[in-house]
């Protein structure tokens, strides 16, 4: 009835750019990453080195350091938002005056670039300018300095993006929420269920493919957080908020060693596109779950 | 169910209105101070406004250019990604192609390495071979706006596809029957349903364009340089120009901002769109 081949001709655009500018990039990392190449070193020209820069990966503290901070910040972040953002998405179900209005307002900084957003954060922490070090020290006599502090900048990382990226999770959460069908809701309540049993029982179970898929994005995107966290602290103090994109930025810039930069971004690449994947999985499982269903 | 109180739930808002509202009001407070009003015990209010961060900012050609660049980069890339991711994800709803699901999930890998990772390659791609004799992909805004593709049509066609998905076959199995052929399917029933998902889609593709930094700032040098690059400019190795950089900064919400107002009602109707079951 419909041929495949006009279907792959409306995919052909999209396939034939992701291919030039996603796997043709990609495939040079990819030979990049099993040479050495260092353009600043006694030798600057491309050789093949086998596994080296792997096995140099296994061992390098600082690598696995930024990796590990990565995945704490990812953690931290993502559930933090996924919490806020489904109890404003809740909030916002209910009718008050001005939702519109304090929707706008809500979806504000969902719209704000992240170097503007790092920018705001810097203004709002730099010490003997911003307000938030001179209010906890007269306030509490807490000494607020990202510059010094490492769990000081770990945190504030995290409350920057949990400000500029909640308003997406409370988006896709509302807009999942507001798609329900009433009838289980009444059934529910007919039947006698408390607040916390129709949230458990019901709410939950039907909002789980797009929690997991709201999960699903926002933590690929923390995964790969840079240039607000550059803006903030820089990576600092010393490597405190050192974030596995700007460790494999300094790696390839600054040092100019392509060839152990690439081999760490192709590790990176792997452990996301692993980490997904059983995302990914787990929303597939469940929408076949469905369609036996019906 | 429970009384409402108008009241209690009109504070809360108020309330996290204000916090979400802060450090960008914060900004703004700076923007409008010269350096001497800046240090000391923060002062929230504006006795007076003090322009000369703004004028200077406005007044640089550079700025200019940069403006008129990240405008142009953003429009063009959030239609083509909204295009394409049209036509994409129509493919992938209705039509029976091997592999597909694999197709799907592909395209959102591209968006998932760390910028990082494309930013050696791609550099030496536009600089070296992208070249087609005087002219090099380096520091041009179509150089730009394709690699934005990158991770923006992923997202256009994940948004897209539940959108898509959501519209019953039967109406284009209806439209067939009638004698209307693809394209006519595609434009005139598929295209009016989507609209508020076509929307959302076109106005987040461009926001997330309009806001890139680290390619832009690798991959253009004078021509193609965008408003992100420029407000970075401000944070130098001497010190940083507090004022001018809060300034730059609130000049690059001003378009976000007009956009987000203008499409309030369609974001609204996009995410209603779920509610529209068959």
């Amino acid at each position: 009835m419909r041929s495949s081949a006009v279907g792959w001709l409306f995919l052909a655009p999209t396939l034939i750019i992701l291919f030039i500018f996603g796997v043709v990039p990609f495939l040079y990392v990819l030979v990049i990453g099993f040479t050495q190449w260092n353009t600043f070193a006694a030798d600057p020209t491309m050789q093949f080195n086998g596994v080296e820069n792997f096995r140099r990966l296994v061992f390098d503290t600082p690598f696995l350091h930024s990796l590990w901070l990565t995945l704490r910040f990812a953690f931290f972040v993502v559930a933090s938002e996924i919490m806020l953002g489904y109890l404003l998405a809740q909030l916002f179900m209910r009718d008050f005056p001005g939702k519109g209005f304090f929707r706008t307002i809500h979806t504000l900084p969902l719209v704000i670039a992240p170097i503007a957003v790092g920018a705001t954060w810097r203004l709002l922490t730099v010490p003997g300018l911003g307000p938030l070090p001179y209010y906890f020290r007269t306030w509490f006599g807490y000494d607020l300095n990202i510059g010094r502090y490492v769990d000081q900048a770990f945190m504030m990382t995290v409350v920057m993006d949990v400000w500029h990226w909640t308003p997406l999770v409370t988006l896709t959460l509302l807009a999942a929420l507001s798609s329900l069908p009433k009838e289980p809701f009444e059934q529910a309540q007919i039947d006698g269920a408390n607040r916390f049993q129709i949230f458990w029982y019901v709410t939950l179970p039907m909002l789980k493919p797009a929690i997991l898929a709201t999960v699903f994005i926002r933590m690929m995107d923390a995964l790969r957080t840079v240039d607000e966290v550059w803006m903030l602290t820089g990576g600092g103090p010393g490597s405190a908020t050192r974030y596995i994109g700007l460790y494999i930025w300094r790696v390839v810039f600054p040092k100019t060693d392509y060839g152990y930069g690439s081999a760490m971004s192709l590790i990176t690449l792997y452990l996301t596109i692993v980490m997904c994947w059983l995302l990914y999985a787990a929303l597939v499982a469940r929408r076949d779950l469905k369609r036996v269903e019906a | 169910m429970r009384k409402p109180r108008p009241l209690l739930s009109l504070a809360f808002w108020i309330f996290s209105s204000l916090v979400t509202l802060f450090p960008i009001y914060w900004m703004f407070v700076v923007s409008a101070k010269n350096r001497v009003q800046l240090f000391g015990k923060p002062n929230f209010l504006i006795t007076s406004f003090f322009t000369e961060n703004y004028t200077r900012t406005l007044q640089d050609p550079a700025f200019q250019r940069y403006m008129i660049n990240s405008i142009v980069i953003a429009t063009s890339n959030a239609l083509l990604c909204t295009v394409l991711a049209l036509l994409a994800t129509y493919a992938l709803s209705r039509y029976k192609l091997a592999g597909k699901e694999n197709v799907f999930f592909w395209t959102i890998t591209n968006r998932m390495a760390p910028p990082a990772v494309f930013l050696l390659p791609l550099f030496l791609l536009y600089t070296q071979v992208f070249v087609v004799g005087d002219w090099r992909m380096f520091d041009t805004r179509i150089g730009l706006i394709l690699l934005y593709c990158v991770f923006n049509l992923p997202f256009a066609i994940w948004t897209l596809r539940s959108v898509i998905d959501g519209i019953p076959r039967e109406l284009d199995e209806a439209a067939t029957v009638d004698g209307a052929n693809t394209w006519q399917v595609l434009t005139k029933v598929i295209l009016p349903l989507a609209r508020p998902g076509l929307a959302v889609t076109g106005i987040l593709t461009w926001v997330f364009a309009w806001n890139e930094y680290l390619f832009a700032a690798t991959l253009t040098s004078v021509h193609a340089r965008t408003i992100t690059t420029g407000l970075a400019e401000f944070v130098t190795v001497t010190g940083t120009n507090w004022g001018q950089m809060a300034a730059t900064a609130m000049l690059t919400l001003v378009p976000a901002l007009v956009v987000l107002g203008i499409a309030q009602r369609h974001i609204v109707a996009g995410l209603t769109f779920g509610a529209v079951k068959e």
